[in-house]
């Protein structure tokens, strides 16, 4: 058998990784958007919401956080129709990435919350703000500020993680890899491509989330 | 038409959950050893072992696991080796595992204040003699909740196999589903297995660092 690298087989696919690429990243930014969103609610509900939702944030949370992300793709996919709600494949994708990093992202940002010193709250206090005001305006930016490199990592292990979505035929780039591996055979060469091209997203991402930081955060504080 | 009770669902599912528990405990071990060699490169003299060590920590982290596995399934098939969906599942657990260990392992041997390493310097003992008595025994301690915690994620991290076609309890629940028809049914019960084997971990995880921590501020 005639062993070698053939990188020339894959021309006739540049476009499907093109799309599939294109649909890692919705993927991610939809699903990194809502998860974070949702990260951020349930770190509110467990350090200040109300007392009676604290033990339901916490189940979803180690529920979410102790099982593979596969199962819980699949159990939304092919589970959940049998109770009647069944959704594309597209949608059921970005829902689990979102369940799925809200979890992790509300124990990053809970993190956060928690080292805000007391001096803030009684700061927001003294000027007649409600809790949630307080914590909307006074404690919520430098707490993410301060997990904003854990929630850049943890957005990363989100896009590794997406390549599982192939599996219930979302045409991602692992998707992309499969397919062109099942027309000419070149497996090997066509995962190389694949794995680059993730490698190339995440510097992207992690280079986007700096960006994004930046924006976000202008002031550079003082180390306390 | 046969017909399939709960627990023959929940049966069969015990029975793939051994080769998750087997698989993760082989990725486990092996990527200690990994990890041992490549955090022993990673903090060493030589420029060379330095980076090399980098590199395979890069290259393992920087990646989706699902590619590392289809490329040791695939890529050792084209040399000319017919690797097995389990070897292939192996190799790249442990190689993952590996990287992801040498790193938090390195975090808790660079915890150890500089003092001990010239001390022990000054005693003349060589390189892994210091790493052996002095650095290593006190590293250890701290790095014990980060690994039982990081071993949470290669438990998961198993689950991954199944898109090879190394049977356990994720292709194990798609083959039953196929069968029963039942996918609520049984991915529900195989979150739970998952679930009874990842949070002992998690929690004792947490328990370790919170006595730990204890210890740490009594001395």
């Amino acid at each position: 058998m005639a062993v070698g690298l053939d990188f020339g087989a894959l021309a006739d696919y540049v476009p499907v990784f093109v799309k599939g690429v294109g649909v890692t990243v919705e993927l991610t930014v939809v699903g990194g958007t809502l998860g974070i969103s949702l990260g951020v609610t349930c770190a509110w509900v467990k350090t200040q919401g109300p007392k009676l939702l604290r033990p339901v944030v916490s189940l979803y949370v180690e529920l979410i956080r102790n099982t593979p992300f596969l199962i819980q793709l699949f159990f939304i996919f092919f589970g959940l129709p049998s109770i009647g709600v069944s959704m594309g494949e597209m949608e059921a994708a970005i829902l689990a990435m979102v369940i799925n990093l809200g979890a992790y992202a509300c124990e990053i940002i809970r993190a956060g919350i928690e080292a805000t010193p007391r001096g803030q709250f009684e700061a927001g206090a003294s000027l007649a703000m409600s809790r949630f005001q307080t914590f909307r305006h006074v404690v919520l930016r430098p707490a993410l500020q301060r997990i904003w490199p854990a929630l850049t990592s943890q957005l990363v292990i989100v896009m590794f993680g997406s390549a599982v979505c192939s599996q219930i035929a979302v045409e991602d780039i692992t998707f992309a890899a499969n397919f062109i591996q099942s027309r000419n055979f070149r497996a090997f060469e066509a995962y190389i491509v694949a794995t680059l091209l993730y490698l190339a997203l995440a510097i992207l991402l992690r280079q986007g989330m700096r960006l994004l930081g930046t924006a976000l955060f202008p002031r550079r504080r003082a180390a306390r | 038409m046969t017909t399939f009770t709960t627990w023959d669902i929940v049966r069969n599912l015990l029975l793939a959950t051994q080769w998750t528990i087997l698989l993760s405990l082989v990725a486990f071990v092996g990527g200690g050893v990994a990890a041992l060699l490549a955090l022993l490169a990673r903090t060493s003299q030589n420029r060379a072992a330095r980076r090399l060590a980098v590199f395979y920590i890069e290259l393992f982290q920087g990646t989706p696991l699902l590619m590392q596995l289809f490329l040791f399934f695939f890529g050792l098939s084209l040399v000319g080796v017919n690797v097995p969906p389990w070897l292939a599942a192996a190799l790249a657990l442990i190689l993952w595992t590996g990287a992801f260990l040498a790193e938090i392992w390195r975090g808790c041997v660079e915890a150890i204040p500089r003092g001990q390493w010239e001390a022990s310097s000054s005693l003349a003992m060589s390189y892994f003699e210091q790493m052996r008595h002095v650095v290593l025994p006190q590293a250890l301690r701290i790095a014990v909740p980060p690994t039982v915690g990081f071993s949470v994620q290669v438990v998961k991290a198993t689950a991954l196999t199944s898109i090879i076609g190394f049977v356990e309890l994720s292709k194990a629940s798609t083959m039953i589903t196929n069968a029963t028809f039942q996918p609520f049914v049984v991915y529900g019960f195989a979150a739970l297995i998952y679930f009874a084997l990842c949070w002992p971990l998690s929690k004792s995880s947490q328990l370790l660092e919170r006595k730990l921590n204890v210890a740490h501020r009594n001395h």
